[in-house]
């Protein structure tokens, strides 16, 4: 009898889990009518000769407004559906897009000729309004505000031209202006509230002007865009870019060996070699900027206070190992903040592993015993951070230095890194300026709650020279004089050891091999996927 | 009765209350949310600013009691990634998760029930012992590594099945995003039900087999051979008829560590269901899903519990009996 009532109990179980989702469901489907205007839209009746591209990353664009976060995942959705004033090429350097040339006229003042007869999406006409308008909205985002703040406002000289005013004089203002991408003010005005975790008219719509117009949005699965008929310029040959999320990378590597996708970035180090043998496939690299650091925390650890001992420390992390190693060639071991090409490089200063004189500058300072002291390293942040980490704790021992190591997932590793709650902190930065200056103002400059400066400073590093230079090159316009200051600053931290420099991140993007990607790539990662031609 | 259905559906609600309650204590743990919604940039200050105005910031009490006065209306928050109601989000993904579920559920059904029947009445047959070792192979390869296995031959090497996602779907009331009615969907949907029936296929086809070998020893079924009732019925009506009651009652139990095992197969194959929803949840910290995925799991099993205990109330007497002793 026992047996054959849980027999029922399973099948009425059954039934009832079936209808209670059909009745909620049903509730549900009266919403889902009012669903944004970019969801309404079907898909155009594919013809037979439609180049459709699939690419598959790891996470798709969290919203249709730009302005909502700033995340190298926002960036490349703004590079698809909206179109900069001025955009970095592969070789650094900056050309024309909305805006077709620029002069400085003042030292505050450059002043840009935008480009006539662009359309937006919607079919409203490009002008100087749209870009003060943009400029105003951006100094409204949390994310964006702090970028902007050197920024005074932008004014509309006439219909297609338009000034941006600084409050200093600031050298990056044309770098800055890659992050001008001109939103459709007559479309988003009176509508535009920014808003990060509820519905809003611009998470769901957009109006840009660039290659793309999104056709289809299911946020955290996919994005389906296709081509803007009325583009101002050349383009790729792309007519449907569908964007998939997939979170798990061997799922990805699997998704693009097995043809199911054409394009797939990250690609895990892991997987390299494979696509690279792999007929029909190729894989595209560049050396990228995203430095990984460790911290060393002075006020925790007096130890650290002593720059013998921070200086035994690099000597003794063999990175030069880890990237051959770990990181299985896909990175670029660093001695300094920013990398080749960026104005604060300085080509002597290069990797400096060397046991002996680390265990030398271990005994010279004191500490020949050695000494015991805590790590923390998230364990999913970067390409394969909770190994480089054990890998540190391994070489450190040999100098005497016990490393108790916590790894943690980054969902929870910030709050820590925040509370400074270790003795060695990782921490890699991607520099939003494409700039020196950015890494030491958020990573090395004296921490302080005023000037907001060294942010994420954990290490508590403060050296008032480095904060001098840096500050100045801020307001300096003759870019071979700021070069030269934050050269300067590399030197000093260097010479200091501030910090573990271990190595900068490669970027790799994987795709079948009858098209352009080496073109399209670049060290931002913002892949111009307008520009794709697909043979 | 009445009282006994009182006491059932205030007990109901005592269960749900503290799984709100535990599913709301442990949200904390999982990092702040408001770190997943900004850019490395934005500084503490401007993220404090945002925790407040989405009320992060109150006494737990209070975001606890806030949590209770809404889910008591059937709103059980917004999640912060999706910007959009909690159960919307989950509503939206849970027929891709059923539909797997029963996918692998038909499977184990109709691959179990004669591979275990002919294991229990040809015991030394060759298929039989190779069935067999064969099981303990499946019963101890963990569901991911089969379903990377899978998707290596057959998506990479081979190149005959699709390697990820749902493929084309089509609507079903309004609302139910279905793949089974699509040949695509159902490409899609092969590898998955696979992977995720690994597990449970040998172990049901080990026990029809056992319990069946059992019945087969049985006083009555002696008795229908000396009657000379032919073969197939003796096997079919006499002995694995009865042989199904305990397999049924294990199934029911398995039926939930399924959907347990949903979250591995779906984060590999990208399957876009409940199961991959709630481990990104995890990993963006959105907390305010995870909470509404467990209490809206919960809430299931609790609702569907009661019922079947006051029905069987209804049904047989004895149970009332039994419970006021």
């Amino acid at each position: 009898m026992k047996r054959f009532h849980s027999g029922i109990r399973y099948l009425v179980l059954l039934a009832l889990v079936f209808a209670a989702l059909v009745v909620s469901g049903c509730a549900d489907s009266k919403k889902e009518e009012t669903k944004s205007e970019a969801e309404k839209a079907e898909p155009q009746q594919q013809a037979e000769t439609t180049t459709s591209l699939t690419v598959a990353m790891d996470a798709i664009p969290v919203s249709l407004d730009p302005h909502v976060q700033l995340s190298g995942g926002m960036l490349q959705y703004s590079h698809l559906v909206f179109d900069p004033l001025v955009r970095w090429t592969q070789d650094m350097e900056i050309e024309p897009r909305l805006a077709e040339s620029w002069e400085q006229i003042d030292p505050t003042t450059l002043r840009f000729k935008l480009r006539k007869g662009v359309k937006f999406h919607s079919g409203n006409e490009f002008t100087a309004e749209d870009v003060v308008y943009t400029l105003e909205r951006l100094k409204k985002s949390d994310d964006f505000k702090g970028l902007f703040e050197p920024f005074e406002k932008a004014v509309a000289v006439d219909s297609h031209t338009v000034d941006l005013i600084t409050k200093k004089p600031y050298g990056l203002t044309l770098a800055m202006s890659t992050y001008i991408f001109p939103l459709d003010k007559k479309f988003y005005e009176g509508k535009d509230e920014i808003v990060k975790s509820g519905p809003s008219f611009a998470n769901e719509n957009e109006s840009g002007t660039g290659p793309y117009v999104v056709t289809k949005y299911v946020p955290g699965e996919q994005l389906v865009l296709n081509e803007y008929d009325g583009y101002w310029t050349e383009r790729g040959n792309v007519e449907e870019l569908v964007v998939k999320a997939i979170p798990n990378a061997p799922a990805r590597v699997a998704a693009l060996l097995s043809k199911d996708v054409d394009f797939i970035m990250p690609v895990p180090p892991t997987d390299m070699k494979r696509i690279e043998e792999t007929e029909g496939l190729k894989l595209t690299t560049l050396p990228g900027s995203r430095i990984i650091t460790l911290q060393l925390n002075q006020e925790r650890r007096p130890e650290f206070q002593n720059q013998k001992v921070r200086q035994a420390i690099v000597y003794a992390i063999d990175n030069v190992g880890i990237v051959k190693k770990i990181m299985k060639g896909f990175g670029t071991p660093a001695a300094q903040q920013g990398p080749k090409g960026y104005a604060g490089y300085l080509e002597e200063l290069q990797p400096r592993y060397d046991l002996e004189k680390a265990k030398q500058l271990m005994k010279d300072a004191g500490y020949e015993n050695g000494f015991e002291c805590t790590m923390i390293a998230p364990n999913n942040r970067y390409v394969n951070d909770a190994k480089i980490a054990e890998a540190v704790v391994s070489m450190l021992s040999k100098i005497g230095i016990k490393v108790n190591l916590k790894t943690m997932p980054k969902a929870q590793y910030w709050d820590q890194f925040d509370a400074r709650s270790a003795d060695i902190q990782m921490i890699g930065w991607h520099s939003d300026t494409e700039d020196s200056a950015n890494f030491s103002e958020f990573l090395v400059m004296c921490p302080s709650k005023e000037t907001g400066y060294g942010q994420y400073n954990s290490g508590e590093y403060c050296n008032p020279k480095v904060d001098e230079l840096v500050i100045a090159s801020q307001s300096e316009t003759d870019m071979a004089k700021r070069a030269e200051m934050l050269q300067e600053v590399e030197r000093l931290l260097f010479e200091d050891a501030a910090f573990v420099p271990l190595h900068w991140q490669n970027l790799a993007w994987a795709s079948k091999d009858n098209m352009n990607t080496e073109v399209i790539v670049n060290t931002m990662n913002f892949p111009y996927f307008g520009d794709l031609v697909v043979e | 009765m009445f009282a006994f259905i009182v006491k059932r559906v205030a007990q109901a609600l005592l269960v749900m209350m503290i799984i709100g309650f535990i599913g709301f204590a442990i949200k904390h743990n999982f990092g702040d949310p408001v770190r997943d919604l900004v850019g490395q940039r934005v500084t503490p200050e401007e993220r404090a600013e945002i925790r407040e105005r989405l009320g992060l910031n109150d006494p737990f009490f209070v975001q606890y009691g806030r949590f209770l006065k809404n889910a008591v209306q059937g709103d059980l928050g917004r999640s912060f990634f999706f910007k959009k109601p909690a159960m919307d989000i989950i509503m939206q993904k849970a027929p891709a998760t059923l539909e797997l579920v029963f996918a692998s559920a038909c499977i184990i059904v109709f691959l179990s029930v004669p591979l275990g029947i002919f294991c229990a009445i040809r015991p030394r047959h060759w298929f039989s012992r190779f069935t067999m070792g064969g099981s303990i192979v499946g019963v101890s390869m963990p569901v991911f590594l089969t379903a990377i296995l899978l998707i290596y031959v057959f998506s990479v090497e081979l190149g005959w099945l699709p390697s990820y996602g749902r493929g084309e779907t089509v609507t079903l009331f309004g609302w139910w995003k279905s793949g089974l009615l699509t040949a695509d969907g159902l490409e899609h949907l092969i590898m998955p039900s696979i992977a995720l029936s690994s597990i449970m296929l040998p172990l049901f086809i080990r026990l029809i087999r056992s319990e069946m070998m059992e019945v087969l020893e049985s006083e009555y079924v002696k008795y229908a051979w000396a009657k000379g009732i032919k073969p197939s019925r003796v096997w079919i009506v006499h002995a694995f008829k009865n042989t199904l009651l305990p397999v049924i009652t294990v199934g029911g139990v398995q039926l939930g560590i399924m959907v347990a095992f949903t979250i591995l197969t779906e984060t590999v194959f990208n399957w876009q269901g409940m199961g991959a929803m709630f481990i990104e949840s995890v990993e963006r910290a959105d907390t305010s899903l995870m909470v509404a995925y467990l209490v809206f799991v919960g809430f299931i099993f609790v609702l569907v519990n009661t019922l079947v205990d006051i029905i069987y109330g209804l049904i047989n007497p004895m149970v009332r009996v039994a419970g006021r002793k």
